[in-house]
């Protein structure tokens, strides 16, 4: 019996690799806003890599993180290159995760049988949203301080236990460099380990019900003799193959981003994050990453503080229930060209929204931001009446493809 | 265009696709190459711990027959003034044939002090403080006949029982295999200071 023999009578991986590589059928048609998925996975491997070299020179204290930011940035060989990766990366995390659920949106990703691919994939974003948060208030710069003095003051607002939740956030009554310890701690085993958990959880929901496509139709629904969805291809060779295109691709624009605009215009590296923490000191306008913007936008909108602290909580945890808003039996826009229109406005109102966040709190915004928060809002409420009664095209019996 | 005829106008180029993997797999091994370099190198001593690199010890304050020992690099440095007598003992140990290395060929230490008083001066000793057995502290035993009854002074390990003479040489029946290790240092007479400037490359500790 030879050695390969002996090891695969052992192993679960042989088929395990079948089947989600070699014999898990993909529908042929997926197109470019396909590759997000794959990258995602890129760059939680180098968010990993990199955030791991740079823990290693980190002090996780008030007086100590700082400088210890700053030393990986000039004396650690190459901790430039490390630091600028992990603060660019979390930036392109979004754009990709922003990119991989809007594409589920346009092309009725969430609907049955993947209600619960959505709701772990949603879930995973939000996670993200933690752990970005967490890691954004360990450099302690005044921008750090500030942002997480804001967000732990959040919880004040929970009924009753509030008070008692903020102190446990923040390990006593402010920011200090207990925080740190605990932020530390959040962001690289807690909520890191749920992000990985959280990510096998979604592909293997994923793999259970197979892909959708940009056609919204079922690829099991036509099956060869040989029992293989006809539209489908093998995900190995075919999709690894071009997600490895993708990824030289991605790590191209990656690079050029840390090489040659690393704080991107600072819209991925704030200017306020180059001062020291100081409590006495409040920085002239404390604007999110913009990432969170939109929702940040929405909170200052209305000039209530629970009211807004409401509504935020309301549109983060309104996807939630898409799967359930949508009443069409057509599933991809591409057949619904109401929803698409209704689905674009609500992408650029995303991001004007994201705009006007990190704006100053002036008066001359309130009046966008609601507009932008209504939308926002109107976007969900108006979905199961729209869904129910526009006019769609019949989708193709087979998936769409031109081979080439 | 049935699946057939465009089978038959794409043929297999298989030396095409040879070249193309083989192109592929050469430049993702270039790609994962130059940044694993980085990542790895990431992990080196800082610049910051590197311009620690450097310990001035005062000279002034060690009387003849004292020692005096300064924290460098997070080591141990020994530094010895020793009398005429004590240096008398040097030669003393040599005749008695007792030293594993008495001309001090195993280069633990820089070439200039490759002689019996292991310095560059011989009444200051200056050597890094740790057994060449297993890393412990060797005590300073100066006087005659204090560890057993044929000892002229020297360092005595409290670990495992090695023992040296006063310019730190290993004495035979020791479980240490070389003499101590001397750091490069420079000495100023005039000023009375030793500057340990780093380890001589060649010389292992333990």
């Amino acid at each position: 019996m030879s050695f390969k023999d002996w090891f695969v009578k052992r192993s679960p991986l042989p088929e395990m690799w079948r089947e989600h590589m070699a014999e898990y059928y993909a529908p042929k048609n997926f197109n470019i806003f396909y590759y997000a998925g794959s990258l995602l996975l890129l760059m939680v491997v180098l968010q990993f890599l990199s955030g791991f070299l740079v823990l290693a020179h980190y002090i996780p204290t008030a007086r100590g993180a700082y400088d210890s930011v700053y030393g990986i940035m000039y004396d650690v060989h190459y901790g430039w290159l490390m630091q600028y990766m992990h603060v660019d990366g979390v930036s392109l995390i979004f754009v990709l995760l922003y990119v991989h659920m809007a594409r589920g949106m346009l092309y009725g990703s969430y609907r049955s049988p993947r209600e619960i691919v959505w709701i772990v994939g949603y879930t995973t974003y939000l996670a993200f949203m933690a752990e970005a948060f967490f890691g954004y208030v360990l450099p302690y710069s005044n921008l750090s301080y500030w942002a997480g003095t804001v967000i732990t003051s959040l919880f004040k607002s929970i009924p009753f236990i509030g008070g008692w939740v903020t102190t446990l956030v923040r390990g006593g009554p402010g920011m200090s460099g207990d925080t740190l310890n605990r932020f530390m701690a959040l962001h690289v085993t807690l909520v890191f380990m749920i992000i990985v958990g959280l990510i096998v959880l979604h592909i293997l929901y994923l793999h259970k019900v197979g892909s959708n496509n940009p056609d919204g139709i079922e690829i099991k629904a036509s099956k060869g003799p040989d029992g293989h969805p006809v539209d489908g291809i093998p995900f190995h060779p075919y999709y690894s193959v071009k997600d490895l295109f993708g990824f030289g691709v991605w790590l191209i624009i990656f690079g050029a981003i840390i090489f040659y605009a690393p704080t991107f215009h600072h819209i991925f590296l704030e200017r306020t994050m180059s001062t020291p923490a100081n409590p006495l000191k409040s920085l002239p306008d404390v604007t999110p990453p913009w990432y969170l913007s939109p929702f940040y936008a929405m909170l200052r909108s209305i000039p209530n503080k629970n009211a807004g602290i409401i509504l935020m909580v309301v549109a983060v945890l309104f996807p939630f229930v898409l799967p359930w808003l949508d009443r069409n039996p057509v599933k991809s826009t591409r057949y619904r060209p109401i929803t698409r229109i209704m689905l674009l406005i609500f992408f650029i109102n995303f991001f004007v929204l994201a705009y006007l966040g990190e704006q100053p709190p002036l008066p001359k915004y309130f009046f966008a931001e609601r507009l932008g928060a209504f939308i926002y809002v109107a976007f969900f409420v108006l979905l199961p009446f729209v869904s129910k009664f526009e006019p769609t095209r019949a989708p193709p019996a087979r998936v769409r493809f031109r081979a080439h | 265009m049935s699946d057939e005829t465009q089978n038959d106008k794409h043929a297999p180029n298989v030396t095409r696709r040879r070249f193309l993997t083989a192109l592929v797999t050469a430049s993702g091994a270039a790609v994962a190459g130059t940044i694993v370099v980085p990542m790895v190198k990431s992990l080196d001593p800082t610049a910051a711990a590197a311009a620690l690199a450097t310990t001035t010890i005062d000279l002034n304050p060690i009387e003849p027959g004292m020692q005096m020992v300064a924290l460098w690099q997070e080591k141990p440095v020994i530094v010895v003034n020793r009398t005429p007598a004590m240096l008398a003992t040097l030669d003393e140990v040599e005749q008695k044939g007792i030293l594993k290395d008495p001309n001090c060929n195993v280069p633990q230490q820089p070439p200039y002090c490759k002689n019996k008083y292991r310095s560059r001066i011989p009444e200051w000793y200056v050597g890094i403080k740790i057994c060449n057995h297993l890393c412990c502290i060797p005590h300073y035993r100066p006087k005659k006949a204090s560890v057993a009854p044929w000892w002229l002074g020297g360092f005595h390990c409290p670990c495992h029982g090695s023992m040296y003479d006063l310019s730190a040489r290993v004495i035979k029946g020791s479980p240490a295999p070389h003499n101590m290790a001397v750091p490069e240092y420079d000495l100023d007479v005039a000023q009375k200071t030793v500057v340990v400037t780093k380890m001589y490359p060649l010389a292992h500790l333990c």
